[in-house]
């Protein structure tokens, strides 16, 4: 597969459709999952690896989802390119930074993606737009049935689905949302909620999972435990929790808007004017601008952007992106100078969705 | 306002109420997460905390064990994996297990640590398909396998034992090794690939 190809489209988890997708950018359940008959990842030799990422393609292909897939092998690309799939959220970090061989097989639609020879031999990955935890469960579930038919997977009686760290043994699952909770930062009231919910056994991450900052006032909630719970019920501990979220971020937008008006609509207008004319833009700021101007659209202070265009821009002008979609490798200074041009045309044209009005 | 921790723009204003006191706050994005994670893992909670400082706080990874003796530990440290040939001590430092056997053959030693990250020790969710008769066609029931994979973890010592043969020219031993995992390869279709 040609990672060019990829750029042009967005991927499944900014499309911004989908239920409660003002709040809820995606859902997604990940299992991690062993081969029976070789040592964990860490513990592997380069031939190992080798075999174990051979056994895992040749048996996937044999399942009809295999048939869907398209693989792109992570240990020869270049590091923008890992960069660039770790900006779409189709490998890990740790994936991109690994040595030896592994790979990533995702379909067409990018809701599914397979890690082979990340901490685990495979990291089977679903992900629905919106909030849709039970459809990304059904999903996964029908894909790892298919090829746990092929593949004998490292299982105890006892302990369950076996993983290289004991934090994921049982059922392997980690079932996330990912939430843009701009309101609830700004009232102050999100470090509330982060406590609430480690006391309920859910870990709260930044953007791109564990170790990351929360950036833009997106938000990944995730269960802490995978061991003496079924998939369903995790699953549900994760999926009851988003509406009562929902809800408060939904309470302190109208507190917002009530209260601050003028406030409010003052920041979302810098922040959009920021964009529209900068000269040169860090990735941290522009998602942080990115995600007020987001905020403001939902609350009508901004009429003539459109949420999915702010989603496409908060993948794009990430630095990998950016530099693929200009075709061009930049460092660090040229990258902001390029972010702030890639910005302006976007905001001047309109591209690729409604027309601003000049000023 | 800036951060108390470093020059960035302060976004966090806590207020934390400390017998009777008030002590205000005031940190980044950044500074307020690892706060914020601080104060929660001060209350310990068991199966609420961070999976990652529960290694560390349960004396398996890092340092030395609360629990244990410095003479006990040299021991468990000790311990090898009969298949992947982990140490305890390995273990303890990367926080990773190195084979699937690691979980019988440390039964003992992980079932505290897990109990303590999960708030459980036995797993009830879902069980691979392959090993229940219901599921299958009455030809392939009769091959049924066992629900375990402990079996096939044995190829992973079998390897070894096979490479460290052939080194010592012990030619007899690494075919003995090599048909020994043959058979399990068969029982359990995974006879790999001619190329």
């Amino acid at each position: 597969m040609k990672l060019e190809t990829l750029t042009q489209s967005i991927g499944e988890w900014l499309r911004g459709t989908g239920p409660e997708s003002d709040i809820v950018m995606s859902s997604r359940v990940r299992l991690a999952r062993n081969v029976a008959h070789y040592p964990f990842v860490s513990r592997a030799t380069d031939q190992d690896r080798g075999e174990i990422e051979r056994f895992l393609r040749e048996r996937i292909a044999q399942v009809p989802i295999g048939r869907g897939l398209e693989y792109i092998d992570v240990g020869h690309l270049e590091e923008i390119d890992r960069q660039f799939l770790v900006e779409r959220q189709l490998i890990s970090r740790e994936h991109a930074d690994a040595q030896g061989a592994r790979s990533v097989a995702i379909d067409l639609l990018e809701q599914v993606s397979l890690m082979i020879n990340e901490e685990d031999h495979l990291r089977i990955q679903c992900m629905h737009s919106g909030l849709d935890l039970v459809g990304a469960w059904e999903q996964i579930r029908i894909v790892d049935d298919q090829i746990e038919k092929v593949v004998p997977y490292a299982f105890h009686p006892r302990w369950g689905y076996l993983t290289a760290c004991p934090t994921n043994v049982g059922t392997g699952i980690r079932v996330s949302v990912m939430l843009h909770l701009p309101a609830l930062v700004i009232t102050r009231q999100i470090d509330k909620v982060f406590r609430s919910l480690h006391k309920i056994s859910l870990a709260v991450r930044g953007l791109y999972g564990e170790g990351s900052q929360a950036m833009g006032d997106f938000y990944q909630i995730s269960n802490q435990t995978t061991l003496g719970k079924t998939e369903e019920e995790l699953v549900e501990q994760v999926g009851d929790v988003v509406p009562v979220l929902i809800e408060y971020e939904r309470r302190a937008r109208e507190f917002l808007v009530r209260e601050t008006q003028q406030n409010v609509h003052d920041q979302v207008s810098r922040a959009y004017g920021i964009l529209r004319t900068a000269q040169t833009i860090s990735a941290e700021e522009t998602m942080q601008l990115l995600s007020r101007v987001r905020m403001g659209v939902l609350l009508g202070l901004i009429g003539d952007v459109k949420i999915a265009d702010i989603n496409v821009l908060l993948v794009r002008t990430q630095s990998a992106h950016l530099q693929k979609l200009r075709g061009l490798e930049l460092d660090l200074k040229d990258r902001n100078i390029e972010r702030a041009r890639y910005l302006r045309q976007h905001f001047e044209s309109g591209e690729p969705g409604s027309h601003p009005s000049a000023n | 306002m800036k951060c108390q921790q470093c020059d960035n723009p302060a976004v966090f204003h806590i207020t934390e109420l400390e017998s009777g006191a008030v002590r205000e706050v005031h940190l980044c994005e950044d500074h307020a997460r690892v706060y914020l994670n601080q104060s929660e893992n001060g209350s310990g909670q068991g199966p609420q905390e961070d999976a990652e400082e529960q290694l560390e706080k349960s004396g398996l990874k890092g340092p030395l064990g609360v629990s244990q003796t410095a003479a006990e530990l040299a021991i468990l440290d000790q311990k090898a994996c009969d298949m992947c040939g982990i140490t305890f001590f390995d273990f303890r430092n990367q926080g990773r297990l190195g084979c699937p056997h690691d979980y019988v053959q440390f039964e003992k030693e992980l079932e505290p640590l897990i109990g303590n990250i999960h708030g459980a020790t036995l797993h009830t969710g879902r069980r691979p398909t392959r090993t229940k008769a219901d599921t299958l066609s009455a030809e392939v029931a009769k091959t049924l396998l066992p629900e375990g994979t402990e079996e096939l973890a044995g190829i992973i010592g079998l390897r070894r034992g096979m490479k460290e043969a052939i080194l010592r020219e012990d030619y007899e031993k690494a075919k003995e090794n090599r048909d020994l995992i043959r058979d399990i390869e068969e029982r359990w279709f995974i006879l790999p690939s001619k190329d």
